[in-house]
């Protein structure tokens, strides 16, 4: 057995140590928002906080976490930051297919969170990880640039 | 992704509605009305004017979608049109996606339930506003006959009828019972555009909220009780057996539950993801090779390029051209080349299913619902109306997901099962078993007069016939006029031109429809060609192209628009330069400058690009933007990275460390304007911004650094290349 803390729920789980907490959250806790992309940490649709670091979860064996505090995009909009980046995210209409925006709203709240004003070069280390085959990239700036002005 | 078999059909209907309709008045029809069956009376109590419109007692407005969403917001845009006339307001309704019924929800242009082609908006901007109006003149007739007054003094907003002369109100839940036991008005008078208080707003959308807190349900989500889920692997080479896999070693593995193969495939089945993906690893298939393990790069090329030399179907035949081209004194004769590519949509194929002895359900995300239950018809022998296509959200979809066979594949593995069970592909078998665009291989050839206008022009295309799969009386006679879509018709005045166009299959690879289509391929080289042709006759491409436009207003329009907007002519650092690009396609014009600086290491920077855009009347002007800002990055991805490559018989490529996606510090800013003609017919959009990615950015780099690029993807062509 397996206990970690997810969004503030403890949960005990019966699973191999090397599952990848993406399978975890997908499969059997049924939270579906994290997504699959690629499952070798090159896309960012698996985007989750460990703590509050913006990490990979398709990458991530469950064993690893221990009691370090895991937040998902079902949950980031009770953080200041992520309420904030998923208003400006509906406003700038960044969002196209979808299936990329909860990782890139993931990174861009750890980004605001830690960064209240970044710079395009700020916004480019902090995003480029998370791809969007959409290309919604334009609005992804605008809209992380709104949100740090009326922070 | 549009079919061939339909443009006649898409021409004759507009050219109709062009006679009989003018878009700046209330338009009158009597008679049918496209896609609108009659009133279904329902004990319930439920108002279903038609097969877009559901509204119950209790007030609730529900919209059903007969195209798939998958990003470019149709979703939203339908329902504007639906709303405007049937005046409620877009927070009033539920949309829901429409079943797999070719009786309510045929394309009438397209011709069968199918989203692609850049044509939903165009196909939905008559009919669903009849839609909406049909629904709306039953209200109003049902308040009047309860209050007994005459239609006239009634007026409907946000949901309700209204008695104009005594302020009443009724809303449309109170009429929905009676408003069941009205006639389906024969006579639809739409509303005047000026009146329009939907149309050319750009309200919130309305599928991104849950998709910007993980609540959206994308295919990939789909949850059912006692579901399994499976990984599937196909032969890595197309009509490869498999031969041998370890069972005992997959079964070893905690959480797999079964192993399920076809003669080609092999799918390993867990309780959950992890259990599937680590028993298929340990399953360990193996394949025999089949017919095509000698098949690689160099074997198509060598196929493709001995193709070009026969002569080809003729598209286009104006003049002599061989004589003409002999005439003139500068020409330029080229090949260029475009690779084969994958979707690499961020969702990867997947399919949930629960096939039981008497019916089916399936979860899935579909741009062809109807395609997808005949698959699973076929798979299982069930009849079609036994089998419910519950269609999700999808996770992007740039033509990929018009094709079904992903569905058989998983129906016929999943009958074998009698629990529900979600199969999917990994993202390395969405990339190697993708169903890939064609490699095209263009020869063309142009001359220039004493003038330094072009006097001739023969282009000949040479690659795959998606048509011939996907739609085979769509053909012309045996000509795919997708193949020279956006190279017949230039949007320049050329006295002389031929086109032609030869069927070359590739060897052990399966083709679709890829976004931007005929044009993606075609525009690239023409306005390549344009551009070389140009600089030929010592002249700005600009100019070049402005002195040929005489029966392209609009083209000439958008054409100045961006150029203006990216002050074109204005001096650049060193190492940058700008290019340009015009086409028309999906009945939209469009022109683009692109920005790029190439450093003395050949690093190409995308610094800015600015489109142009005439799409006529606009439903949903920030999407029109957001599909051009997304449809521009999609293009130049493929430009500057991607080809799918083949060696014995397998597809090199496999995730996105080697099928590279563009990242947000590698795209450009882009800014789009409208210039719409509102007198137009109404344009397609979605794959717009594609077509004129690879002919911008080769002009471009043409400009900062005098190479000119022929083959696409451009950074290994520029590698080896000193600056
Ligand atoms: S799925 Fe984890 S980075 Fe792509
Ligand atoms: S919105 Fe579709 S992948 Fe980003």
């Amino acid at each position: 057995m397996i206990t970690i803390r997810i969004n503030n729920e403890s949960h005990q789980l019966d699973v191999t140590d090397d599952m990848p907490l993406l399978w975890v959250l997908r499969d059997i806790l049924g939270l579906t928002g994290t997504k699959y992309g690629c499952g070798v940490a090159q896309c960012g649709a698996c985007t989750i906080h460990i703590d509050g670091i913006p990490t990979r979860a398709c990458q991530l064996p469950v064993s690893l976490i221990g009691d370090r505090h895991i937040t998902t995009i079902e949950a980031i909009g009770n953080t200041r930051e992520g309420a904030r980046i998923q208003a400006v995210w509906l406003q700038n209409q960044v969002i196209q297919c979808g299936y990329c925006q909860s990782g890139q709203i993931m990174a861009a709240t750890a980004l605001l969170r830690d960064n209240p004003n970044p710079t395009d070069d700020d916004i480019d280390d902090a995003m480029s990880g998370n791809i969007c085959r959409c290309g919604t990239y334009v609005r992804i700036r605008e809209a992380i640039h709104q949100a740090a002005n009326n922070a | 992704m549009r079919k061939p078999r339909d443009i006649g059909a898409i021409l004759n209907r507009r050219a109709f509605f062009r006679g009989t309709l003018a878009f700046g008045g209330g338009m009158l029809l009597s008679g049918m009305i496209p896609g609108l069956p009659g009133a279904q009376a329902d004990t319930k109590g439920v108002f279903i004017p038609n097969a877009f419109i559901r509204i119950d007692r209790s007030g609730g407005i529900t919209l059903i979608m007969r195209h798939a969403e998958m990003g470019q917001g149709i979703y939203t845009g339908i329902a504007m049109l639906i709303a405007e006339e049937l005046e409620v307001d877009l927070e009033q309704v539920t949309l829901e996606a429409a079943p797999a019924d070719p009786s309510r929800y045929t394309d009438s242009a397209a011709g069968e339930e199918v989203t692609g082609g850049s044509a939903s908006t165009r196909d939905s901007w008559l009919p669903l506003r009849q839609a909406g109006a049909a629904a709306r003149i039953m209200l109003v007739a049902a308040a009047a006959s309860r209050w007994n007054v005459p239609p006239e003094s009634c007026a409907a907003q946000h949901g309700q009828i209204i008695h104009v002369p005594t302020g009443r109100t009724l809303s449309y839940g109170d009429l929905a019972e009676e408003a069941a036991l009205q006639k389906v008005p024969e006579k639809i008078i739409l509303k005047d555009p000026s009146t329009f208080r939907l149309i050319g707003t750009s309200p919130q959308r309305l599928d991104t909220k849950p998709k910007s807190n993980g609540t959206a349900i994308f295919g990939m989500d789909v949850r059912v009780p006692g579901m399994k889920i499976g990984r599937i692997m196909a032969s890595p080479i197309q009509r490869g057996r498999l031969i041998s896999y370890d069972s005992v070693a997959a079964r070893a593995i905690p959480g797999v539950v079964d192993i399920i193969t076809l003669q080609d495939v092999i799918a390993v089945i867990g309780d959950h993801s992890w259990a599937a993906i680590k028993g298929l690893e340990a399953a360990n298939p193996q394949w025999d090779s089949g017919p095509h393990a000698a098949v690689s790069t160099k074997t198509l090329m060598d196929d493709l390029r001995r193709a070009s030399d026969r002569t080809g179907l003729v598209a286009k035949n104006t003049g002599d051209v061989d004589a003409a081209l002999a005439a003139c004194s500068h020409r330029i004769d080229a090949v260029y080349e475009l690779p084969f590519l994958a979707h690499a949509a961020l969702e990867p194929i997947n399919t949930t299913l629960h096939i039981r002895p008497n019916g089916a359900d399936v979860w899935v995300g579909t741009q062809v619902p109807v395609r997808a239950r005949q698959e699973v018809a076929n798979a299982t022998g069930l009849p079609p109306e036994k089998i419910a296509i519950h269609n999700h959200v999808i996770g992007g979809g740039f033509g990929r997901r018009l094709d079904s066979g992903s569905i058989g594949q998983a129906a016929r593995l999943a009958k074998q099962m009698p629990y529900p069970v979600k199969l999917f592909w990994t993202r390395e078998e969405d990339i190697q078993q993708d169903q890939f665009r064609p490699f095209y291989y263009d020869r063309i050839s142009a001359g220039l007069n004493k003038q330094g206008r072009i006097a001739a022009w023969k282009h000949r295309t040479t690659g795959s016939y998606v048509t011939a799969r996907w739609a085979p009386e769509g053909l012309q006679n045996g000509l795919d006029t997708d193949t020279v879509d956006g190279a017949v018709e230039t949007p320049y005045d050329i006295p002389v031109q031929r086109n032609e166009s030869v069927q070359c299959e590739p060897e052990g690879l399966t083709t679709l429809w890829w976004r931007g289509v005929g044009p993606t391929h075609n525009v690239f080289v023409v306005e390549s060609m344009m551009d070389e042709l140009a600089h030929l006759a010592e002249n700005d491409p600009l100019d070049f192209r402005r002195s040929m436009l005489g029966h392209s207003p609009r083209g000439l329009k958008v054409l100045n628009e961006a150029a203006r907007k990216s002050g074109w002519g204005t001096p650049l650092p060193s190492g940058h330069g700008r290019g340009i690009a015009l086409h028309y396609s999906f009945q939209t014009w469009a022109a683009t400058v692109l920005e790029v600086q190439v450093t003395d290491d050949n690093a190409i920077r995308l610094v800015r690009a600015d489109t142009a855009v005439d799409c006529g009347p606009v439903v949903f002007p920030d999407a029109v933007r957001a599909q051009i800002q997304g449809g521009l990055i999609f293009g130049l991805t493929m430009a500057l990275y991607n080809e799918i490559t083949v060696t014995n018989g397998r597809v090199d490529q496999s995730n996105f460390h080697d099928y590279r996606m563009m990242r947000i510090n590698e795209a450009p800013d882009i800014r789009v304007h409208l210039v719409p003609d509102l007198s137009a017919d109404i344009g397609g959009i979605g794959e717009v911004g594609t077509v004129a990615a690879a002919p911008a950015l080769a002009n471009a780099i043409f400009a900062a650094t005098g190479h000119r690029l022929r083959k696409i993807p451009f950074l290994s062509q520029m590698a080896g290349k000193s600056a």
